[in-house]
């Protein structure tokens, strides 16, 4: 008796982890459903060249344009920015810790840049509109500076905890023999480091750089509130932006329910979907390029 | 022993890792162009004393070493003296072969590099210290491929081209056999007593017949310190002391 109630508990745990595991492949295949279904329906009104090669986004003008262009070099701009500042920082400081900093030294920054992540997005938005913005509008003259800069160095900023945590941990868990190896053979620690230690944690580090690259694509707070949100053409880091993330969460909540401007905007969505997808897909791709050095 | 035959000598020594004492006062020297076993039970500080000859304590902030240690004339600890010039004179292979994650060509490249040899030269010296190892016939048309999909003893060879390949006067060799199968342990061993007419050998074993094989001097140590030395055969056949002659007979250990 005893045994078969035991069987029956296993039994009913299995079937709730495994409902939980399918519910998650359900949920991520439902919005990629919807997505896809909606953008279908705009696509069926709007032909998709002139989505893709549009250099205006006005969907409430007469005519109506729908040019992703816009929005999309916005969202690439402000990316890229927020990466030429965040890659170097991120592993020079995961470097740091890991190679350089003293236990304690170490014990004492790392929950520091883990807690950065856990500002809230509108918290560093408002940091933008408050001190960045006038900051940048005085040195560059500008009239303000809620442009693809200040966002960029927001994003940096936001994405810079994750680049470090991972990075670094790729970067320790280096096997300390490699190492050894470059010191025996004569290598300072810095050569060390350039030549072997970050070669090898390559894989780590490139992961770090792909999920630093999807929190900036994703963001949309803080870029809604730092960028200015200009729907023209984008034509410089000076320049007010609007990116998609920001352009649906903007018009989400005023557009007609159904109407080919409700359509565009999962339309967009389904292009930012897309870019994430090829960019976890490039990393992975690396990360097993990388790998095959590692397999004995 | 004459003066002019020893190539490596240490004095003195003491050495601590935080509050524990590994070395105690070591006097022990090593005879130019000739094979040196260190012996021992784990823990004794054979590996230990091994990597002071080519500072590799330098990067251990809680080690502390007294004493004098020279290669030939000069003091290996001296203030205006680089690591990387010790380094480059004393060259070591591990216990565990570790190839960088790199090709087999770059491997070799790597330390040529790092002490700036120019590139002309490099490829005919990668080639000699492949050959130098017996290792070249095996990887000469695959130097591309990387260097960990190479069998253990390959790896272990390469790395021991790895550190020929700097014209080293010393090197260090950290049980290098012991993850090893018999046969790839053979070749590096015919490998080792071949590379002593240029260099000098230091190596620590834990396999007596090993020592036996390959050693003109072994050094025997327990707990930090030299309990014997001696001519290979002198000390295995016929030890002074009781606790190397357990050793050796393998009462324990």
């Amino acid at each position: 008796m005893q045994l078969r109630a035991r069987e029956r508990i296993d039994h009913s745990v299995k079937l709730l982890v495994k409902t939980t595991g399918f519910l998650v492949i359900a949920i991520l295949g439902g919005i990629f459903f919807m997505l896809l279904w909606n953008t279908a329906a705009f696509f069926l009104k709007i032909k998709p060249m002139d989505f893709i090669t549009g250099t205006q986004w006005n969907p409430s003008g007469n005519p109506a344009t729908y040019g992703i262009l816009p929005l999309l070099v916005s969202t690439c701009l402000v990316t890229l920015g927020a990466m030429v500042i965040a890659i170097p920082l991120g592993i020079g400081t995961a470097s740091f810790l890991s190679e350089y900093a003293g236990k304690r030294l170490k014990n004492i920054l790392k929950p520091i840049i883990e807690m950065l992540a856990a500002v809230p997005s509108v918290a560093i938005g408002f940091l933008g509109i408050v001190i960045l913005g006038p900051g940048i509008a005085q040195l560059t003259g500008q009239p303000n500076g809620l442009n693809a800069l200040n966002g960029a160095i927001l994003l940096a900023v936001m994405a810079l905890p994750t680049i470090i945590t991972v990075a670094e941990d790729a970067l320790h868990g280096v096997p300390h023999m490699y190492k050894e190896a470059s010191y025996a053979v004569g290598a300072s620690k810095w050569k060390t480091l350039i030549y072997v230690t970050i070669p090898a944690a390559a894989p780590g580090i490139l992961a770090a750089v792909m999920l630093g690259v999807g929190r900036a694509i994703g963001e949309t707070m803080t870029v809604l509130m730092a960028t200015g949100n200009a729907s023209a053409f984008p034509k410089g880091f000076f320049n007010s932006v609007r990116t998609i993330t920001a352009t649906i969460a903007i018009e989400m909540g005023e557009v007609p329910y159904q109407t080919t401007h409700y359509y565009s905007l999962f339309a967009i969505a389904a292009v930012l979907f897309l870019i994430t997808l090829a960019v976890n897909l490039l990393g992975e791709h690396y990360v097993n390029k990388f790998r095959k050095y590692h397999s004995a | 022993m004459n003066k002019d035959d020893i190539k490596l000598s240490a004095s003195s020594v003491n050495l601590w890792f935080g509050n524990k004492q590994v070395l105690k006062n070591i006097n022990v020297s090593f005879p130019k162009n000739q094979i040196t076993a260190l012996i021992g039970p784990s823990g004794c500080g054979k590996s230990t004393l091994l990597r002071c000859f080519n500072r590799m304590h330098d990067l251990s902030p809680d080690a502390r070493i007294e004493g004098k240690f020279l290669l030939e004339q000069q003091d290996l600890y001296e203030n205006d003296l680089s690591v990387t010039q010790v380094r480059s004179r004393i060259g070591m292979v591990f216990q565990k072969a570790n190839p960088f994650p790199k090709s087999i060509y770059e491997n070799i490249n790597y330390g040529l590099k790092i002490n700036d040899v120019p590139k002309e030269k490099r490829q005919s010296i990668i080639e000699n210290a492949l050959k130098e190892s017996y290792i070249w016939e095996e990887v000469k048309d695959e130097m591309q491929k990387p260097a960990t999909r190479l069998s253990g003893g390959q790896q272990q060879r390469l790395c021991i081209a790895r550190a020929v390949s700097l014209r080293p006067e010393v090197i260090l060799m950290d049980e290098p056999c012991s993850a090893l199968d018999p046969l790839s342990t053979l070749k590096i061993e015919e490998l080792i007593v071949k590379l002593k007419k240029d260099y000098t050998i230091i190596i620590v074993t834990h396999n007596m017949q090993q020592a036996q094989r390959v050693a003109d001097k072994t050094v025997f140590m327990y707990l930090g310190e030299i309990i014997e030395e001696g001519d290979t055969k002198t000390l295995f056949s016929d030890p002074k002391n009781d606790l190397t002659a357990n050793y050796v007979k393998g009462h324990f250990g």
